[in-house]
């Protein structure tokens, strides 16, 4: 008898109860229908169907596992339903506030919203637009610039400041006295609340040019406070995770500590320093408080950093739902802002791509 | 162009531990000298010495004179930097700058001291140093490509290459082939004997077959106990050290007996 004759189909010692895998979903059915039934017991609404479908598919999923596939397996079904559940509940309030920008913010997004300034807009003109039925005038293109130009100046303070205090640190410091103390500001830095940096660079550029100085430049080094701690953490821990190896090859090569630093280290760690950098701008691109303070609030065009007053997105948003270009119709300005939010949100969504693109581009490559 | 090693009264500290005591040591130009001895007994410490690379870590120092034909590498006027240029390091794990292709990795060392250097001259170099870790056919289709997508072997000979294009009078090893196949280590061990007629060649190994095979001499290093420093136990002909070493230690590490 040949051997493979006496291997016997049956039951494997191996395995045990098996759900098929449309069970899962009969299960999913069964419940909405279940939930949807129940919702309208205590009053029907979407909101309670799903909460009620979710919580009876957790405990009918459960018990099913349990009869036909054990303990172990239920236990495991439970756990990874309850993380699903948590990351969707996660994810709620960002698709909502995705969609409630969209909603409200795309139908103020025109080619006259984009490029032109509030510069002549008045109240009157909102009033015009809305009995006309015309389009509404007046736009961002102002606080964009402002956005943009403050944005610019805090981030060549900060990088410099931020790169050569995380290169001492790790580099230079370690152990060192000084190097605990500058870890411990840092760490101090990181928690100053937006407005007290707002106010200390308003104080500082008070005391040297006279009280009332508020240009873009002030809000650069306002948000540079906050900006620096966040670039000297991210570019410490990139820095740290560059091999100790590749700067003894380079020692060993006879090549000095601050090229070795510049060309070996820094090149290695560029694209973790680049995101976290990019980072630090989406984190303060959107504050509001510090530029209040620091830069005042602007209607019209100004190229010029160094002088004169300037708006950002925040700002604009801030004043256009505060104070109403026109008071007695709040609408157009409502719009504005809601348009404004939005440019701010895919403002700081094309950063992260460029942070992205760039890690991408300078990443160590691996291929053969 | 290679240069004799001697060493006196050498003393090497971390901070306050002393880790190796009291080595004396001539090596000799032109030729391989082999490290060998159990694990944390300071070959690889004393080694780094030679090319002044222990002082990187921080608290580390040593007591003693390092004689590079007759130039005391520790002398207060001495720039490390100078002497890492004339004495190269082979590490235990291949290290080929992640960033840069197979070409800048052979040139880091050039490059990266912002030496300027023709096209023609540095294709020259690239080929040569290749040539003479035995890369160049297997890598001269790719040299654009990084230096990482090589195999541990070749990254190991990227290595080397790299260390001979700065032309050195010394080069040093850190067990250079514990990260490697047998294959691969034939190849480096065939690197070592062509290396020696151009460069003195230290070898720290774990490996006592490839002492015996690649080595003119031999130093064996031990260690009384966990914490005690470790020394200079006999320095002599290979073939002296594995077949009649004067002292019972070393014979005894040798033949794989311990204790």
């Amino acid at each position: 008898m040949a051997a493979n004759q006496t291997l016997q189909r049956r039951q494997s010692q191996l395995t045990r109860g098996h759900l098929p895998s449309y069970a899962v979903w009969v299960v999913l059915g069964a419940s909405v229908i279940l939930g949807a039934a129940l919702a309208s017991l205590i009053g029907f609404s979407v909101v309670g169907w799903a909460v009620i479908s979710a919580v009876v598919f957790v405990i009918a999923a459960t018990l099913v596992t349990a009869v036909a596939e054990g303990e172990r397996k239920a236990k495991d079904r439970l756990v990874t339903y309850l993380v699903y559940g948590a990351f969707l509940i996660a994810l709620l309030p960002l698709v909502s506030v995705l969609w409630t920008v969209l909603q409200r913010g795309v139908p103020g997004l025109s080619y006259n919203f984009l490029f032109t300034s509030m510069n002549g807009v008045t109240g009157a003109t909102d009033n015009q637009a809305l009995e006309n039925g015309t389009p509404v005038l007046g736009g961002a293109y102002h606080a964009v610039l402002g956005t943009l130009q403050i944005t610019l100046w805090a981030t060549l303070i900060s990088v410099p400041i931020g790169l050569l205090t995380a290169v001492y640190l790790v580099e230079y410091g370690a152990g060192k006295n000084l190097t605990k103390a500058i870890t411990f500001f840092v760490d101090v830095m990181t928690g100053i609340p937006s407005i007290v940096a707002g106010l200390f660079a308003a104080a500082l550029f008070a005391l040297l040019f006279g009280p009332g100085t508020r240009t873009g430049f002030v809000a650069a080094v306002a948000l540079s406070v906050l900006m620096i701690p966040v670039v000297v953490r991210s570019t410490e821990e990139m820095l740290k995770i560059v091999p100790n190896e590749l700067r003894e090859a380079s020692y060993a090569l006879g090549v000095r500590k601050w090229r070795t630093i510049t060309n070996v280290v820094i090149p290695t760690a560029i694209s973790g320093i680049a995101s976290g950098v990019t980072l630090s701008i989406a984190r303060v691109i959107g504050e509001t408080a510090p530029i209040l303070v620091t830069a005042g609030f602007a209607s019209s065009i100004n190229w010029n950093v160094f002088s004169g007053w300037m708006s950002t997105l925040p700002t604009f948003i801030y004043y256009q739902i505060l104070t109403p270009t026109s008071p007695t119709a709040p609408d157009p300005s409502t719009q504005r802002a809601w348009a404004a939010a939005l440019l701010l949100i895919l403002m700081v969504m094309l950063l992260n791509l460029v942070a992205r693109f760039i890690a991408r581009m300078f990443a160590p490559k691996t291929s053969r | 162009m290679s240069k004799r090693i001697d060493v006196k009264d050498l003393n090497v500290y971390y901070s306050k531990f002393l880790a190796v005591e009291d080595v004396n040591i001539n090596i000799e130009a032109r030729s391989v000298t082999a490290f060998i001895g159990p694990s944390g007994c300071g070959k690889s410490t004393f080694l780094r010495t030679l090319n002044r690379m222990h002082e990187v870590i921080p608290g580390a120092r040593v007591e003693g004179e390092v004689l590079l034909d007759g130039d005391n590498l520790y002398d207060t006027a001495v720039d490390p930097v100078t002497v890492r240029g004339q004495i190269g390091m082979v590490f235990q794990r291949p290290n080929p700058f992640p960033t840069m292709s197979i070409r800048d990795n052979v040139l880091a060392g050039v490059k990266l001291n912002n030496k300027r250097m023709s096209k023609s001259d540095a294709d020259d170099l690239v080929e040569k140093s290749l040539s003479g870790a035995n890369l160049w056919n297997e890598v001269k289709d790719r040299l654009a490509r990084p230096g990482s997508g090589l195999s541990g072997g070749q990254q190991q000979r990227l290595c080397i290459a790299r260390a001979i294009a700065v032309s050195p009078q010394v080069i040093l090893m850190d067990e250079p082939c514990s990260a490697l196949d047998p294959i691969s280590t034939l190849a480096i061990e065939d690197l070592i004997n062509e290396l020696k007629a151009e460069y003195t060649v230290v070898i720290v190994t774990h490996n006592m077959q490839q002492a015996a095979r690649v080595s003119d001499k031999t130093a064996f290093f031990n260690i009384a106990g966990t914490g005690k420093p470790g020394k200079l136990i006999e320095y002599d002909d290979t073939t002296t050290i594995f077949n009649k070493p004067s002292i019972k230690a070393t014979e005894d590490y040798v033949s794989g007996r311990f204790g």
